[in-house]
């Protein structure tokens, strides 16, 4: 159980949060132009890495505020946490 | 009668205190302060169990959480029994009743002993070779491996006592109050960190507490009274919370620590009563100090578990704690001078020592002297090859080592004894060190495990970070402290140690025997009975990696994980295969550290607590009128009202009659709602449903379909237009907080330009739905000022109306087909609102009818219900509800999708209506639907979603999914059942009044 340090809210236990996936996949802005191949990649692929990954994550028991987090899925390691819109600090 | 073995008066045992208590059937008396076991021992109890396999008799062996073989079961019978604890950590009370775990019939004749001399055939893997054929057979070896060696028994009713949750942040954690853990904790809460210190016993000061050793002095006084004086001075320390009784279970990473306090389970039974008696502690510190000691090591030779034979740390802290001699004929065997210690202190309480056997070839540290100016022999080189006595040691054959130790010399040589001490060294404790995720490494010159790589805010100090001696302990804990605490002066600066320096020791994880190895009985896994000889098999047999040893083995898995052997285990692996310890790796150790009870892991989450329901304002009416609930998420809803004693479908029946020949009234207050404001409300709402409405009037309501980016449905509801900028959008019950997360997202993360706020007011509102032909009549009764015709208020839409004072929103929106109003009122008017419709009603036998009915009024009139007719592989299109899917919309969630190949496929299945031949067969709901009978695999074209049997039309009918059942109108389809096939038509899935002119009545 990690301490997830929420952009709007401080410190909190992550059992107030909830996992978003792979961040920085942007939603098409005109879908209808994409073949089946490029939104199926939009739609379905995702990286799921063991080591550094970029997520999103929601703080649905607190703000209910979305925002972005750099993670090392091997160790739970939280490098970085910046909000929604930001680029991700350089590291 | 056996005798009493109370040798010597201790401070921390209370003989004014008197306590009985009943082990095995049998009373003995113990007094205030004893364990089990050292209450036991002082009647001369060794045999308090038989071990797993080859229920061999086995003694106590250890005074703490790591003992392997007294495993009891504490108050066999009652509620409030327990297995699988450990004797050494039961505190007496009065009435305490315990009796050996793992003995069928009794510990003195156990039937299951007879495997010791078949055990020949219990190689290792015996269980995986043999039990494993013929597969069918299992049921029956089960039952023989259970009765016979049995493993406790769970309490048959539930438990009495109450457990609790709380959740602690500190500065600093402790872990341990050894002579380590008080200073650490000490001078950490001094410089101002909150702190904590725990530790499973109930005394504060390890075993430093009764140090005695004359050769160790810190400021002049020996170690045990020194830290008297400083245990002392920790009450008056501010900053510092102690918890005693307390044990850490599991550390987690990002230093989050799960702890079991013990309240209650040292008190008799009428103390016990409304008392928490475990609670869990879930502690969250920014650094944890590990301060958990170190364990004795045995040694591994033939027949090295019969009952009297223990450590050599445990006959002392028996004789210097509790003041009780384990045996009155004692002899050591040691590769190192911790022994000595223990002989010396039974010596000074005139307890006879026999002799002291050591495999080191000498020892020059002042101790040593000390014991043999004492006259105790001390057998230097020599080694224990085998012992006798069956329920009680009675003696031990001892020969010369040869110099590389692997085998024995001369003569052997015999000596009685009825307690031998044994000390093999100390490993230390870093069980939960390794937990938190950190990693060791192998001391090739001291021979155990150390801390290595830190992951998170952590020390080790004292004997688990590998530091045995007072002076190690002191120096390096107080560099630790202030490297770690950022603290320029401790306590520890002006401490004078001295101490004994010699310490030596000679490291033999597996020692030879004049028999071979196969005619021995090692024991490395006591609880077990893995034996050095098991271990060799499995590497024999081609095991290599630890893991794989340790399961073929069982080595450490009982439950005391193998807290004594697991370091002999990876030794004579590594010794046997030529490899060092270091690249071995070790085992994993996994939480807990020492058992947890169910109960505290629950806490107070048990019964009615279990989880949250929510109740509708209205509840107490449902309750009050004998409704029947379900459960729809987290909702208590009402489900059907029998009344004279009416079956579910007899009530059902006369509720759904009663809606559309007269009126009924639905309890919708668990039905989503979310207010949506802000001047892009209108274009978020194009962007999140199929349909457009960004040309809804103010007023209006409108039914809606939500996608998923997938295109499949995924929540409906009607949302109506406030004002200009404002909606109030409803979902279905279940998908409320599903939904309002979804838009959430796609506003913040996709769309934060638009200018959008979102609310849930699900619980803000109570909602009544009234329908059926009287409904307009009994909304006029309520309302009287409100004008009800058509033209001023017509299906789908919204008025405000006041019912007396209180402001209510009614939207004539229909979920039934009949004319049909939803009156919302602020949820604390809920019930007002519900019993003034019943009153109005009554006139018109106003029917309340629940949840069951609902979804047979709207099943008439093929309305879908998300999750009962949709499982996340239908499209609009695939539930024929083409109409709904603007074409005109450039984008919606969802859009792109409808247009991929696969959703565009003509076969998928689609919704359709379903008849059967027969009208009065009702089909069953999730029943599979062929076209051929005769087929072979016969081909599953769909299933039946929803099914009902009509009233109102007087037949049953059916929704049903169905592989391109778009086209199949008329076809006749089968539904095989268990011992018939049903003829059933696909029909138009609008059964009812498909015209809707039953909205205007
Ligand atoms: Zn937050």
């Amino acid at each position: 159980m990690f301490l997830i340090n929420c952009p709007y809210c401080g410190e909190r236990d992550q059992q107030e949060f909830k996992a978003g996936g792979e961040a920085h996949i942007e939603r098409p802005k005109q879908p209808t132009e994409l073949s089946d191949d490029e939104w199926a990649e939009y739609l379905f692929m995702r990286k799921n890495i063991k080591g550094v990954q970029f997520e999103r994550w929601n703080h649905s028991h607190g703000c209910r505020k979305w925002f972005n987090m750099i993670r090392d899925t091997s160790n739970d390691e939280i490098k970085a946490i910046y909000k929604m819109g930001e680029k991700p600090p350089s590291q | 009668m056996t005798k009493n073995l109370r040798v010597k008066s201790s401070e921390y045992i209370d003989e004014t205190n008197r306590i009985s208590f009943k082990f095995n059937g049998r009373t003995y008396h113990g007094f205030k302060g004893d364990t089990l076991a050292s209450a036991l021992l002082a009647n001369n109890v060794h045999l308090v169990g038989r071990s797993f396999k080859y229920h061999r008799p086995r003694g106590i062996m250890t005074s703490g959480s790591e003992e392997p073989n007294a495993i009891v079961q504490v108050n066999p019978g009652t509620n409030r029994t327990e297995p699988n604890v450990r004797a050494t950590e039961v505190e007496i009370y009065e009435g305490l009743d315990a009796s050996s775990q793992n003995c069928w019939p009794s510990v003195e004749f156990d039937i299951g002993g007879i495997n010791n001399f078949l055990s020949p055939f219990f190689p290792a893997g015996f269980y995986y070779k043999t039990f494993m054929w013929p597969a069918s057979f299992w049921e029956k070896y089960e039952f023989f491996i259970r009765h016979s060696a049995g493993l406790g028994k769970s309490p048959s009713s539930s438990d009495p006592d109450i457990y609790d949750h709380r959740n602690i942040h500190c500065d600093v954690l402790v872990v341990g109050a050894g002579i380590s853990g008080i200073l650490a904790a000490k001078n950490a809460a001094k410089n101002n960190f909150k702190t904590l210190l725990v530790d499973e016993k109930n005394e504060l000061g390890g075993s430093t507490i009764f140090e005695n050793n004359e050769f160790n002095k810190i400021d002049n006084k020996t170690p045990s009274e020194w830290l008297k004086k400083e245990i002392k001075e920790l009450k008056n320390i501010k900053n510092l919370e102690i918890k005693t009784r307390t044990s850490v279970a599991a550390y987690h990473q990002y230093n989050y620590l799960l702890a079991r306090e013990n309240l209650t389970d040292h008190l008799e039974a009428k103390d016990k009563k409304n008392k928490i008696r475990q609670r869990l502690l879930k502690i969250r510190a920014r650094k944890v100090i590990l301060a958990t000691g170190a364990l004795e090591r045995p040694l591994i030779f033939n027949n090295n578990d019969r009952p009297g034979i223990m450590l050599s740390s445990a006959i002392k802290k028996y004789s210097e704690f509790y003041g009780v001699a384990c045996g009155s004929k004692n002899v050591f065997f040691t590769n190192n001078d911790s022994a000595y210690e223990s002989a010396l202190s039974l010596y000074n309480k005139g307890i006879n020592v026999e002799a002291i056997i050591d495999i080191r070839e000498q020892s020059e540290s002042k101790i040593v002297k000390k014991v043999k100016e004492a006259g105790i022999k001390v057998y230097w080189s020599h080694t224990i090859v085998d012992t006798a006595g069956y329920k009680r040691l009675n003696g031990i054959s001892i020969m010369k080592l040869s110099n590389d130790g692997t085998s024995v010399t001369g003569s052997k040589i015999f000596i009685s004894c009825d307690c031998l001490g044994v000390a093999g060294g100390w490993t230390p404790a870093v069980h939960l060190y390794t937990q938190s995720g950190s990693k060791l490494k192998f001391d090739e010159e001291k021979q155990i495990f150390l801390p290595n790589q830190n992951t998170s805010e952590q020390m080790s100090v004292g004997s688990c970070g590998g530091d045995f001696k007072i002076d190690e302990i002191v120096k390096n804990l107080n560099q630790k402290l202030k490297d770690n605490l950022n603290i320029k002066e401790t306590d520890l600066d002006n401490i004078k140690v001295e101490i004994d320096q010699e310490n030596s020791k000679r490291n033999i994880w597996l020692l030879p025997s004049d028999k071979p190895l196969g005619k021995t009985k090692p024991f490395v896994d006591y609880q077990n009975d893995a034996t050095a000889k098991d271990i060799k098999l499995a590497l024999r047999e081609g095991f290599r990696s630890i893991e794989h040893v340790k399961r073929y083995t069982t080595t450490g898995m009982g439950t005391d994980q193998g807290k004594l052997g697991n370091m002999h285990a990876l030794g004579i692996i590594a010794d046997t295969a030529g490899v060092k310890m270091g690249e071995l790796g070790t085992t994993t150790f996994r939480p807990p550290y020492t058992p947890l009870t169910f109960g505290t892991i629950v806490g107070r989450n048990v019964g009615k607590f279990f989880d949250i329901f929510r109740r509708t304002p209205m509840n107490d009416w449902h309750v009050k009128n004998k409704a029947e609930f379900e459960n729809v998420g987290q909702w208590k809803r009402a489900w059907y009202y029998p009344i004279n004693g009416e079956t579910m479908h007899q009530a059902v029946q006369r509720e759904s009659k009663a809606a559309r020949e007269s009126a009924g009234i639905l309890d919708a207050s668990t039905l989503g709602k979310i207010d949506i404001q802000g001047s892009d409300a209108s274009e978020f709402l194009n962007r999140v449903y199929t349909n457009a409405w960004s040309k809804l009037a103010i007023g209006k309501c409108r039914y809606g379909l939500m996608l998923n980016e997938d295109g499949m449905v995924y929540d409906d509801g009607v949302t109506t237009r406030l004002g200009e900028n404002h909606y109030i959008m409803t979902t279905t019950t279940g998908g409320a907080a599903n939904v309002l997360g979804k838009l959430e997202d796609y506003l913040q993360t996709e769309w934060p330009e638009l200018d959008v706020y979102l609310t849930s007011v699900t619980d803000h509102y109570a909602t009544a739905s009234l329908c059926g032909p009287n409904s307009k009549k009994i909304l006029k009764k309520i309302i009287p000022d409100l004008d009800l015709s058509d033209e001023n208020f017509p299906h789908m839409s919204f008025k405000e109306a006041k019912i007396g004072n209180v402001q209510c929103r009614i939207m004539r929106i229909s979920f039934t087909g009949e004319h049909s109003y939803e009156i919302n009122v602020q949820a604390s008017y809920g019930k007002d609102l519900w019993e003034k419709c019943m009153e109005a009603g009554q006139e018109f036998n106003i029917t309340p009818y629940g949840t069951e009915t609902m979804h047979l009024l709207r099943a008439e009139k093929g309305f879908i219900i998300v999750g009962q007719d949709t499982d996340g592989t239908m499209t609009p299109i695939d539930l024929q509800m083409d109409w709904i899917v603007s074409k005109k919309k450039y984008d919606f969630i969802g859009k792109r999708s409808l247009y991929r190949s696969d959703t565009m496929r003509e076969d998928r299945k689609q919704l359709v209506g379903l008849l059967t031949d027969d009208p009065n067969i009702v089909l069953e709901e999730g029943a599979q639907i062929v076209s051929e009978l005769n087929q072979n695999p016969v081909e599953m074209l769909g299933h039946v979603t929803s099914s009902y049997f009509s009233p109102n039309l007087n037949k049953s009918i059916a929704l049903a999914v169905v592989r391109g059942g778009k086209d199949m109108m008329g076809k006749k389809l089968f539904v095989p059942m268990e011992n018939k096939n049903i003829n059933v038509t696909v029909a138009n899935p609008v059964f009812y009044d498909e015209k809707n002119k039953r909205l205007n009545v």
